[in-house]
């Protein structure tokens, strides 16, 4: 579309989060948008990759549930928050019950489906099905470029531009905004992310929103040589060599990966040969990640036999943890009628200070999704907002620098191991110190383009500002504590708290205060205007 | 990267145009889409899976095929084409891959490490 929209519910995102944040506040009655900045049905890590899900029913052997909960928040970092584990295992449990009801095709074993598991793009494809029939527009192929705010500083919709249509501008007014816009992976190319360029964060923080947990940003995925295909789940029947074929020696496969990144940090090429792999389980290797295999069977290599080189992709906040500050039951933001769910949103609440990727993730988008449209639904249906006016500066005018320029200058500083998978201090502040200045240039000479190019310099800007908060929380973080590895720096327990970061002219970082146990969950941060009807602030 | 789009299989129907999720193609002046923008392929097979009569082939590299790759010529590929919607099970007759799906058999093994192991 182009021109103007008018919704209670507008979500940006066509992903997991987004499509059941859609469904969520379709089901409560709400008029529902989905914009998504590719297609929904393809666009993001889930569509391209698939993945397992932090999965468990009620009634497992024992207290299965309690004890899931108590050793992953252990593994966490102890970051997690145990009531929102067991809420993502609640509700994810009840969402594929949906998914199985309307279809997906789940694998059986002795007649029981097995739930724990989903393939991309059967999945999404279901998905957008399933929004499309609940009566949502979908906008495919529509990336937003900024916020809309309205006189009392509550979101009221978002403006883009519309790029299979001449980079038309599109507006679409709404109640309330769900951002499922995906983390940021800084286009280095890892499988399906080159969508997730941290465009939802940056809007969010022009408005003032806070983000948590941004130095576990340092996610990394082994990936032959030749590609970008950062499936993991497969490495552990690697065995590692480097070129003269000596073995690389690790305690244990699954471990490896830090020894891996040591020697490519140095400059050393390895490869991996999945030559642990038991023969009677290679088929069932296939089936069950058949795009892992795919680019190495067109590429003439059989992983099993033969020695494939490999390199470590930066997979940034889209499966590390970080992202934006959740501070109720319903994924609010800390600015009103901005909910945000998958991995836009810190995903500490399940998996503190360690990788998000794969089964905690997928269960987060799910959950996360359903209570952002749900929460979404309460505060923006019927809301009168009289006027709405768009937010944002950041490379939204066009400007002197080139894009590709600008991302070239970022990825500088967060692609290469010794910088970002190895951090330390001095590293920290050398990058911060060119990072900054590169804002000051993209904020004060703009960044060029014209028609469907605006994105691109939008996404120059986001990257940017991603790279800022992750070194800034990360240089807070004067430890060591899962994705986050500052080197020579071990764990101490007076940073057993979250860290949370912001701004943008001037980014700043602060300790998350800690929530008062007598109080209860904590409050939305703001207070309601009556005048403006937001039922969903008394919610 | 995206590498060919047959000609003499593509029935102009704009599904790879439409499903795209980084906008690769354009629609040619015959309705055979162009590969418009390789440079922001990302390799993720989407267009593959998706295409109903296998016109397209993306090769598994994250840069472009040389000149006179046999990734880039239609005519070497031959059954290479389509391979991801045969996997995924799309298209008639055909079983959804998911039904098959086994996931279940390694993420049991890897149940208590900490690091990102199980997409």
């Amino acid at each position: 579309m182009t021109g103007a929209l008018d919704t209670d519910v507008l979500v940006l995102g066509g992903g997991p989060a987004g499509t059941w944040a859609a469904l969520a506040a379709a089901s409560a009655g709400a008029r529902v948008v989905l914009a998504d900045k590719g297609y929904c049905g393809t666009s993001g890590p889930t569509a391209s990759g698939g993945n397992n899900l932090w999965y468990l029913p009620p009634d497992g052997p024992g207290d299965a549930r309690a004890r899931a909960v108590e050793s992953r928040f252990e593994q966490s970092g102890r970051l997690a928050d145990r009531r929102w584990m067991a809420r993502v295992l609640d509700e994810t449990y009840r969402r594929v019950d949906d998914l199985a009801a309307w279809g997906y095709p789940f694998p059986e074993e002795d007649g029981v489906q097995l739930r724990g598991s989903l393939q991309g793009p059967e999945y999404m494809k279901r998905m957008r099905r399933r929004v499309h029939r609940s009566g949502v527009t979908i906008l495919d192929h529509h990336p937003a470029l900024r916020l809309l705010v309205d006189d009392w500083g509550v979101v009221a919709g978002a403006a883009g531009l519309a790029r299979q249509r001449a980079a038309a501008p599109w507006t679409v007014r709404a109640g309330a905004v769900v951002l499922a816009t995906g983390g940021c992976a800084f286009l280095s190319g890892a499988f399906g992310t080159n969508v997730d360029t941290g465009d939802g964060h940056l809007m969010a923080a022009e408005l003032g929103a806070e983000l948590s947990g941004m130095e576990f940003s340092a996610a990394y995925a082994l990936s032959p040589a030749h590609g970008a295909h950062t499936k993991g789940l497969m490495m552990q029947f690697a065995t590692y060599t480097t070129e003269d074929g000596a073995e690389v020696e690790v305690p244990d496969p699954l471990t490896a990966r830090t020894r891996v990144a040591e020697l490519l940090a140095a400059g050393e090429r390895v490869y991996a040969r999945l030559d642990r792999a038991p023969r009677d389980l290679r088929a069932a290797m296939r089936e069950a990640q058949p795009n892992y295999f795919l680019p190495l069977d067109k590429a003439g290599i059989d992983p099993f036999r033969d020695r494939y080189p490999v390199r470590m992709v930066l997979e940034g906040t889209v499966r590390g943890t970080g992202g934006l500050r959740i501070v109720a039951d319903d994924c609010a933001t800390t600015v009103p009628g901005l909910f945000a769910a998958g991995d836009v949103a810190t995903r500490e609440p399940v998996s503190g200070a360690v990788s998000g990727g794969g089964a905690y993730n997928g269960a987060w988008a799910i959950s996360s999704g359903t209570w952002a449209g749900a929460g979404a639904a309460r505060f923006g249906a019927g809301r009168a907002r009289p006027r709405a006016v768009p937010a944002g500066r950041a490379g939204l005018e066009p400007g002197a620098l080139d894009p590709a320029e600008v991302v070239a200058a970022v990825q500088a500083e967060v692609l290469p191991l010794d910088r970002n998978y190895f951090r330390t201090r001095a590293g920290l502040r050398r990058s911060l110190a060119r990072l900054d200045a590169l804002w000051r240039r993209v904020a004060a000479e703009g960044v060029a383009g014209t028609g469907r190019d605006r994105l691109r310099a939008r996404q120059a800007a986001a990257l940017t500002a991603h790279a800022r908060w992750s070194y800034r929380a990360a240089l807070a973080r004067d430890e060591s504590r899962g994705l986050h590895r500052l080197v020579g720096a071990p764990t101490r327990d007076e940073y057993e708290h979250r860290i949370l970061t912001g701004g943008l002219d001037e980014p700043w970082t602060a300790p998350e205060p800690p929530a008062d146990p007598r109080l209860g969950p904590p409050p939305v941060p703001w207070s309601a205007d009556p005048v403006h009807e937001s039922p969903g602030a008394l919610a | 990267m995206i590498e060919v789009v047959s000609a003499a299989r593509c029935v102009a129907c704009d599904v790879c145009v439409k499903v795209c999720p980084t906008d690769v193609f354009e629609r040619g002046p015959d309705g055979v889409p162009v590969i418009a923008r390789q440079g922001d392929c990302q390799t993720c097979f989407m267009c593959e899976a998706h295409c109903p009569t296998d016109a397209l082939y993306v090769a598994p590299f994250s840069d472009p095929a040389p000149p006179g790759s046999p990734h880039a010529d239609e005519a070497a590929l031959g059954p290479a084409l389509g391979a991801y919607r045969r996997i995924v099970g799309w298209g008639s007759g055909r079983t959804p891959g998911s039904r098959a799906d086994k996931n279940h058999l390694f993420t049991r093994r890897v149940r208590v490490v900490p690091e990102r192991p199980e997409d």
